[in-house]
C-alpha cells in the first residue's frame, strides 16, 4: 500500500519530472500565462501519461525490442489525437488557445520517459499509478507558475480579478513581463534552486571542476 | 496431460525477436491505434462542426457590435439574415442556397469560380468564387443597420480569413475581425488585438468622389481629415499589415464588394 502510494506522490517533490529531471519544459514555458489553460494542459498531459504507460505496460512482454520505441510513439501519438479531439469538442476556445501545445505533447519528454523506463518494465496498475503520478507533479509546477504569472502578471486568476488594475482605476500595475515566456524560466529556475536548498540530496553531483587560473605575477 | 496451446498462445510464445511477430505487432499495433483515433474523430465530428458554426456565429456577432460577454448568441442571431451576393454584379441573388454554400470550397472549383489576373489579385488568393455570404444585421424596426462582408486575404505566413461590417451607406465601417490566422503571436497575431481593431469602427472606405481610400499606414495614422481614411500598422508586423490592407482595399473594390457596396441603398431597398 505505501508503495502503491509512493508511485503518486514521489513524483509530485522528490522526483519532480520538472524540476528534478527538467523534462516537459517547453509547453511549461509556453501555455503558462493563463490558469485555466494550465489547467487544461495538466489533465490533457496526465490523461495521456497514465493511458500510455497503462496501455505499454498491457503489451510489454510482446513489443519487439528493435521497434519498442516506435511501438510508445504511436499508442503515445493516438492518445494525443483522441485527447485533441475531445478538447476540440468539449472545450473550442481552450483548444483554440493551446493549439499546437496538446499535439506537442507527443514530444513531451515526460510522456516517453516514463513509458520508456517505466511501463516497460512494471505491471499495469502500478505503470498507470506512475503516469498519473508524473502528470501530476507536472500539473503541480505548471500550476503554481501559472498562478505567479497570471495573478502578477494580469491581476487575475481564471479570468477573475484578484488585484486591481491601474487601468481600471485600482492600484495594482501588472507586471507585462510575466506574460512572456521568458519569465516561466525564471520561476522554473527559482523553484529549482528553493527545491534543491530545502533538499540538499537533489544537487547534482559537479560534473567537473573550472579549474582555477593561478595569475602570476610578471615581474 | 496439459491441454493443447491455443492459437493465440502459440503466437504470443513467438519469440519477440522473430522478425515475422515484429511486422505483426507493428501491423496490429497500428490497426488497433487507427480504429481508436477514426472511432474518437468520427464519434466526436458533430460536436466539433457545431462548435465551429457556433463560432462563426460569435464572430459575425462581434464584429457587428452586437456580442455582449453573457449574450444568448440564438437569440442576437435572430437580428442577422444571411444572403448571398454575387460578386459578378454586385446585387442580391438566390442563385445558390446560403445554408450549404461554402466561399471557400467555391473558390476551388473552376465553375463557381474565377482566376484572377496578377494585377487584380493584390490579396494574393489567386480564384474568386463568384458569390458570396454575407450578413445584413436588422435593429428591431426591421432595417438592416450592419452589413457583414466576408473578406479574405494573404498576410505573412497565413490567409486571414474575417469579416469586415459596413453601414448600409456602403462607406462607413463598424468592424473589422478575422477569425481565422496563423500569423506570428505577439507581432501580426495583434490584428486580434482588440485595441488595435477599436480602431477600424467610424473609418471611410470611400472619400466623397467614391474612390476607394482606406489604408492600413505604416506607423500611425495622420491626424488630420486623411485619418479618417487611415489605420495604424501593427508595430513589428509590416507585411501583415501590408495583407490586411490589401485584403480590404481587394474586397472594397471593384473586383471584390464594391459594386455591391455602390448599389447596396438600392439592393437594400428591393430586398424589403
Amino acid at each position: 500500500m505505501a508503495e502503491t502510494r509512493k508511485l503518486v506522490t514521489d513524483p509530485l517533490i522528490e522526483n519532480n519530472p520538472i524540476i528534478l529531471q527538467t523534462l516537459g519544459i517547453c509547453s511549461a514555458l509556453a501555455v503558462t500565462s493563463s490558469l485555466e489553460v494550465s489547467l487544461i494542459m495538466c489533465i490533457a498531459l496526465t490523461s495521456v501519461t497514465a493511458f500510455s504507460n497503462l496501455s505499454i505496460s498491457l503489451i510489454r512482454h510482446q513489443v519487439p525490442g528493435s521497434i519498442r520505441i516506435i511501438v510508445q510513439m504511436v499508442i503515445i501519438a493516438s492518445l494525443v489525437i483522441v485527447v485533441d479531439q475531445i478538447l476540440k469538442a468539449y472545450a473550442y476556445e481552450i483548444s483554440k488557445t493551446l493549439s499546437v501545445f496538446v499535439g506537442l505533447i507527443i514530444t513531451n519528454c515526460i510522456v516517453m520517459g516514463r513509458a520508456e523506463a517505466y511501463a516497460m518494465q512494471n505491471p499495469p496498475l502500478a505503470s498507470f499509478l506512475d503516469g498519473v503520478g508524473n502528470g501530476l507533479g507536472y500539473s503541480a509546477i505548471l500550476i503554481s507558475v501559472a498562478v505567479i504569472r497570471e495573478l502578477f502578471g494580469a491581476g487575475t486568476l481564471l479570468g477573475l480579478e484578484i488585484l486591481p488594475l491601474v487601468k481600471n482605476g485600482g492600484w495594482y500595475e501588472p507586471n507585462g513581463l510575466l506574460l512572456l515566456p521568458p519569465s516561466a524560466f525564471f520561476i522554473i529556475g527559482c523553484f529549482i534552486w528553493i527545491l534543491r536548498t530545502v533538499k540538499t540530496k537533489q544537487r547534482e553531483k559537479i560534473a567537473f571542476q573550472i579549474m582555477d587560473v593561478q595569475v602570476k605575477e610578471h615581474a | 496431460m496439459a491441454e493443447r496451446p491455443s492459437w493465440i498462445q502459440r503466437i504470443l510464445s513467438v519469440p519477440n525477436d522473430n522478425p515475422w511477430k515484429t511486422v505483426g505487432v507493428a501491423v496490429v499495433l497500428c490497426l488497433v491505434c487507427s480504429v481508436v483515433v477514426s472511432a474518437t474523430a468520427v464519434g466526436l465530428r458533430d460536436l466539433q462542426e457545431a462548435n465551429k458554426r457556433e463560432e462563426v456565429r460569435r464572430n459575425i456577432l462581434e464584429v457587428s457590435g452586437l456580442m455582449r460577454p453573457d449574450a444568448d448568441i440564438d437569440e442576437l442571431f435572430k437580428q442577422v439574415e444571411p444572403r448571398i451576393v454575387d460578386l459578378r454584379t454586385g446585387s442580391f441573388t438566390d442563385a445558390v442556397d446560403y445554408e450549404d454554400y461554402v466561399q471557400r470550397d467555391a473558390a476551388r472549383d473552376p465553375a463557381t469560380s474565377v482566376a484572377l489576373t496578377a494585377d487584380e489579385d493584390i490579396a494574393s488568393i489567386r480564384r474568386k468564387a463568384h458569390y458570396a455570404k454575407v450578413y445584413l444585421v436588422k435593429d428591431a424596426q426591421g432595417s438592416v443597420n450592419t452589413v457583414i462582408l466576408p473578406v479574405h486575404g494573404y498576410g505573412l505566413w497565413s490567409t486571414l480569413y474575417g469579416y469586415l461590417a459596413v453601414k448600409p451607406d456602403g462607406r462607413e465601417v463598424i468592424g473589422l475581425q478575422f477569425y481565422e490566422h496563423a500569423e506570428t503571436p505577439g507581432l501580426g497575431g495583434e490584428v486580434d488585438n482588440p485595441s488595435w481593431r477599436g480602431q477600424w469602427p467610424g473609418k471611410l472606405l470611400f472619400d466623397d468622389d467614391g474612390d476607394l481610400r482606406i489604408e492600413v499606414v505604416k506607423g500611425a495614422a495622420a491626424s488630420g481629415p486623411e485619418g479618417i481614411y487611415q489605420v495604424d500598422g501593427l508595430a513589428g508586423a509590416t507585411l501583415t499589415s501590408r495583407g490586411v490592407n490589401n485584403l480590404v482595399r481587394f474586397w472594397a473594390d471593384e473586383n471584390g464588394f464594391g459594386p455591391f457596396l455602390n448599389n447596396l441603398q438600392q439592393e437594400l431597398a428591393d430586398n424589403g
